[in-house]
């Protein structure tokens, strides 16, 4: 079977699901951090598949590209906010981190 | 000696340019000399010559406390006096500079930043200009004022609040050259201001002592009256001009001075004036009554003189720098800046000139019977003043201008001499028990003398330099004709009166001083201390009785001892001040009592090169009668004169001078006051040389009640308690009164109303708005309560939603049709 | 304990099965890559990398460890690496194993050092409310497959070539999209400075 656009497609949206789930049942930070990851990964197969098949210049990996490194800043200041609520609180449980809710 | 070489070039070289102006003027301009329109050549020095004091100003003023602690007092005048050096070099360099211009080109000019600029042409711009007059006025205040500060340093070596005393001098420097060199109303009216404010920080310089406190504060009120005169005249001017701006083609509003000149006297806008007419009167008269209000209370004219000998409170180099050289002459500078409106206003002329003439033999009449040295030269002062505005007042300016030149130079030497003797005689005032000095202060002593015969022009006239420029106003008051509304000899009689008052004075305070023995105490009579109390504050009681008994002993006359004592009580307020501290009554001994010594060489040098500065004055209004009489075209036009046309095109002109009385007249008139000084000097060498004649005592015994009229100054002073201030706190009174009767009822009316209303609105607002907003409130907030389970803070509830929507959304397409 | 021995084993047999596949596949995707990604190697080779990814990211899902979840992102980073190869964005595959490989997953794992207590790390990673969230995950996929099945994509075009991307995309950095590549870094700096603010420990006043 030829490898389409379809094929692709496909995968985005099977690692864009998985990380939704993660962000949906993890109580753990961290584990969300790491579905948003996985969200991130599969909107940028979808770009760049896009790009690939839809042609024109390279403007979905311009978007890809971007999307890596705000992919990186968002993990570094996640992470580093993770880390003063652990400094805090002693816990990373998001659900535990309710203080403003109160 | 620098000095002296720079000014005798400054005459070499103005006499010859000027006289190369002049043919270039007359070559194109019609025959004769006169104004021409100038054109500003532009300095970026400028700047410079005001910003170095106020520099040296901020300097001492914000850091002076912490440099004399940790530095010493040598640094806090080492900056002053650098600053003042430096504004000096930058105005001889902008002299010479000056000299070099052909004559339509003498006005240097800078500006540094606009103030202000009301959209429609009209700007004020802070700006500075130099010209020939502006340059001269520059010139006396730097290198007096140079001096003056070098003097200071030995004067004020004893106090505490040195540091203070330069940061004023500088501040006052600063304001001077601002009024001076001001292009423009604005900084000019800047400059005054601030000059006022100086004179006040430093006649109030001892403030603890309240006398001298209430000396600033009056210096201030009856400058505010003056000023407020200054300010009158400046809004009708202003007023009247903006009117004729549009009338006159080719005029534009401006406030600028030489443009204002050019405009009046070539562009045709003082003859649209000449015919306005305001309260009844012709507008300039009273644009110029206005500004020579102004000028009266600034340059102690009658009747705002008063403040002036009360200002002595100040330490002596503030009063030869203040008091005596520049800011007093701030009035005659005005004028004579102004020439050009006070010209077209006889009836202005008329009123400078008879109260100038006034003033001069008034104040001359009180200093006859002054026994304070300060308070002598103080009438004297005043009375010197009253002959420069005779000089501007009959429109011969530069002869009024020529004797502020001369008049600073020696009023300084006789106040920085006055100030030496009473440093050697260890802070006493008073002449009465000072005498035979000679010996001790030598330098001093001859400088005094040679200021003497500047000031009386006796017993050898043409040496001083205040004869020359005497005799020149009194000239031209003589034929002055056209120019007043009154015949020119009345002034010229009164004058000429007050010439042989000045003569008497002066030479009566001479030879009190410096001739026959040492009356005063010499520190070991047991009766001379009652201020050595000061010291001790405990023994304030028999200070009192002491000091009477102390006076008592050496009153000639009749004057109550009482009045001598509080003299002497001022006298010594100062000392208070530097030995305040001082524990052992020995201490204080050593440095009130004593003989008396001779001043430090700071102080004595600066008299010198200032006798020397007197001299060479001579050269610069040398004498036009002696070139008529050997037919010396050169000298017929002193150099000053010649360097001040360009200016001065309100000066009497050469058609009215043509029509005066011939040299016959002058040389008459020239004897007269020749003569007149000789009488007023021998009568004072008669009556006081070596206190041996017993006439004055005579005298004083056979009019008694004259001489109490005249020793408390005509009771000019009690005059203005018991009608103008007696007035105003009678006015204060009613008003008050008024304020809480009147006033406070309607205020209290109102109040209750307004508390009444209030109280209504109040009920509303509790019962009906509050009701309503916390109704609003309450449900805003149940609402919140309900909606608040929603936002649980779990983010899979919000993905949640997010799915929902997104299917939501997609569902919506799919049946509109879409995918 | 034996929940930790049966999770471990089962942890540890998924990672030895994504290296299965992902060594065969990263071979074969060079062959592929030459074949312009036609042939059966080239096929081969998506699927192997496809399963890669998804059978890792599975792992990040469902994985009880915090510190093997951490783990299988890397499976998930290297295969849509090797994907990005076969659609000719070859400097994005390498940004990808850089920045992801390189810098966030060394991130999270510093993270998960720091901040499970060592006693905790085996149980760290429990899951609430599974059965909803499966529905919808559930839902949302076959939402997706099903729209990307029905669209009429427009793939007339001809696929672009294999040619160094680096170039093209620097180029275009600089000249259309220098704004936001301005905006970018702007970002980024604000980043490494909130970032440093956030977890640096309060200094104690003396």
């Amino acid at each position: 079977m030829q490898i389409g656009l379809i094929h692709y497609l496909a995968v985005a949206a099977i690692l864009f699901s998985l990380g939704m789930f993660c962000v949906i049942t993890r109580k753990n930070a961290i584990g969300i951090l790491m579905g948003v990851e996985l969200i991130l990964n599969g909107a940028n197969v979808n770009f760049v598949a896009f790009n690939h098949y839809l042609g024109g210049v390279l403007s979905g990996q311009i978007f890809a590209a971007f999307v890596i490194v705000l992919a990186a800043a968002e993990a570094a200041v996640g992470l580093a906010i993770i880390l003063g609520i652990y400094q805090n609180m002693r816990t990373i449980d998001a659900s535990e981190a309710d203080t403003l809710r109160d | 000696m620098n000095l002296l070489h720079d000014i005798a070039q400054l005459i070499v070289a103005s006499a010859g340019h000027a006289a190369e102006g002049v043919e270039a003027a007359a070559s194109h301009g019609g025959g004769h000399e006169g104004p021409v329109q100038m054109l500003p050549q532009l300095r970026s020095l400028l700047w410079l010559i005001p910003a170095l004091p106020a520099f040296g100003f901020v300097i001492n003023a914000l850091f002076g406390v912490r440099i004399q602690r940790s530095l010493g007092k040598k640094v806090n005048s080492g900056l002053a006096i650098g600053a003042m050096l430096g504004a000096w070099l930058i105005a001889v360099y902008c002299a010479v500079d000056m000299i070099g211009q052909p004559v339509e080109h003498r006005l240097l000019s800078q500006t540094l930043w606009n103030l202000l600029d009301t959209g429609n042409g009209f700007k004020l711009d802070l700006a500075f200009a130099l010209d020939p007059l502006s340059m001269m006025m520059v010139l006396i205040i730097t290198t007096i004022g140079t001096l003056i500060h070098v003097y200071s340093v030995g004067y004020m070596a004893d106090d505490p609040s040195y540091w203070r005393f330069f940061a004023y001098l500088n501040l006052f420097v600063f304001a001077m050259l601002l009024l001076v060199m001001g292009d423009n109303f604005g900084v000019m009216f800047f400059g005054w201001e601030g000059v006022g404010l100086a004179s006040y920080l430093l006649i109030s310089f001892w403030y603890t002592d309240v006398e001298k406190a209430k000396a600033g504060m009056k210096a201030f009120v009856v400058n505010r009256v003056g000023d407020f005169g200054f300010i009158v005249g400046l809004f009708i001017l202003f007023w009247a001009l903006s009117g004729t701006w549009g009338q006159v083609p080719g005029a534009h509003p401006t406030i600028v001075f030489h443009e204002l000149r050019d405009q009046f006297v070539f562009g045709g806008v003082g003859e649209a004036m000449a015919g306005l007419r305001i309260w009844g009167m012709p507008l300039l008269m009273a644009v110029c009554l206005g500004f020579f209000v102004g000028a009266t209370g600034k340059s102690a004219q009658l009747p705002l003189y008063v403040w002036l000998p009360d200002a002595m409170a100040g330490p002596t180099p503030v009063s030869a720098l203040i008091h005596a050289a520049t800011m007093v002459t701030a009035g005659v500078y005005m004028i004579g800046r102004l020439n050009f409106l006070f010209a077209l206003s006889p009836e202005a002329m008329t009123v400078v000139a008879v109260v100038a003439a006034a003033t001069a033999l008034f104040a001359a009449t009180i200093g006859f019977v002054q026994n304070d040295i300060k308070k002598v030269l103080a009438y004297s002062t005043v009375s010197q003043l009253g002959f420069m505005f005779i000089g501007v007042g009959v429109g011969a300016y530069w002869t009024g201008i020529y004797h502020l030149l001369t008049h600073a130079f020696f009023k300084a030497t006789l106040f920085l001499g006055s100030g030496a003797v009473i440093y050697g005689c260890h802070h006493e005032q008073d002449m009465r028990k000072m005498g035979g000095l000679k010996k001790i202060l030598p330098i001093t002593e001859k400088t005094y003398l040679y200021a003497c015969i500047c000031i009386t022009a006796a017993p050898v006239f043409f040496l001083g330099n205040g004869f020359f420029s005497k005799d020149e106003i009194l000239w031209n008051a003589f034929r002055a004709g056209g120019n007043l509304l009154i015949p020119g000899w009345i002034i010229w009689a009164t004058g000429w009166i007050a010439a042989a008052g000045t003569a008497f004075y002066m030479w009566r305070s001479y030879y009190m001083t410096f001739t026959g023995e040492y009356r005063g105490d010499t520190g070991h009579g047991g009766h001379g201390h009652g201020h050595d109390d000061h010291a001790a504050p405990a023994n304030g009681a028999v200070t009192h009785s002491v000091g009477a008994a102390h006076a008592a002993t050496f009153a000639q006359d009749v004057q109550a001892s009482a009045k001598a004592a509080l003299d002497l009580h001022d006298a010594h307020g100062h000392d208070a001040h530097g030995h305040g501290k001082a524990d052992d009554a020995a201490d204080a001994h050593a440095h009130h009592g004593g003989p008396p010594m001779d001043a430090p060489k700071s102080m004595t040098y600066v008299l010198a090169a200032l006798s020397v500065g007197s001299f060479a004055t001579i050269a610069l209004g040398f004498w036009a009668p002696l070139g008529h009489l050997l037919h010396i075209e050169a000298l017929t036009e002193p150099v000053l004169e010649r360097w001040l046309a360009p200016v001065l095109p309100g000066a009497m002109t050469t058609a009215a001078r043509q029509a005066t009385p011939g040299s016959a007249w002058e040389w008459t008139l020239i004897a007269a006051s020749v003569v007149v000084a000789l009488g007023g000097w021998f009568i004072a060498r008669t009556f006081y040389k070596d206190a041996k004649s017993t006439v004055p005592a005579t005298l004083l015994a056979k009019f008694p009640g004259l001489h109490k009229v005249v020793y408390n100054k005509y009771y000019v002073d009690e005059i203005y308690q018991a009608t103008v201030i007696r007035f105003c706190l009678a006015m204060a009174d009613a008003y008050s009164w008024f304020d809480k009767t009147v006033i406070d009822g309607i205020v209290h009316l109102v109040a209750w109303i307004g508390r009444t209303l209030a109280s209504i609105d109040g009920a509303i607002d509790k019962y009906v708005v509050d009701g309503a907003v916390n109704l609003v409130g309450n449900g805003i907030i149940a609402q919140g309560r309900a909606m608040r389970r929603l936002q649980t803070g779990r983010i899979e509830t919000y993905l949640y939603g997010l799915l929902v929507g997104l299917l939501a959304f997609i569902g919506w397409s799919w049946l509109a049709g879409g995918l | 304990m034996k929940r930790f021995d049966f999770a471990s084993w089962r942890a540890l047999g998924a990672l030895a099965a994504l290296a299965a596949l992902l060594i065969p596949g990263l071979a074969l995707a060079e062959e592929g890559w030459e074949t312009n990604s036609a042939g059966m190697a080239g096929a081969v080779a998506f699927w192997a990398l496809a399963g890669l990814s998804v059978v890792s990211a599975a792992g990040v899902a469902f994985s009880r460890n915090i510190l093997y979840s951490s783990f299988s992102l890397l499976g998930t980073f290297l295969g849509v690496a090797g994907l990005y190869v076969f659609l000719s964005a070859d400097f994005l595959a390498v940004a990808q194993v850089l920045i992801y490989v390189g810098g966030v997953l060394v991130l999270i794992l510093f993270a998960v050092m720091l901040t499970s207590r060592i006693g905790d790390v085996r149980i760290s990673n429990e899951a609430v409310g599974v059965f909803p969230a499966t529905l919808a995950t559930v839902v949302t996929t076959g939402l997706m497959l099903f729209i990307a099945w029905m669209t009429p994509w427009r793939t007339g075009a001809q696929p672009l070539s294999h040619q160094p991307t680096a170039a093209a995309l620097g180029e275009l950095f600089l000249t259309r999209y220098l704004l936001p590549f301005e905006i970018a870094s702007v970002v980024l700096l604000a980043t490494l400075v909130g970032a440093v603010v956030v977890a640096r420990k309060e200094i104690k006043p003396e």
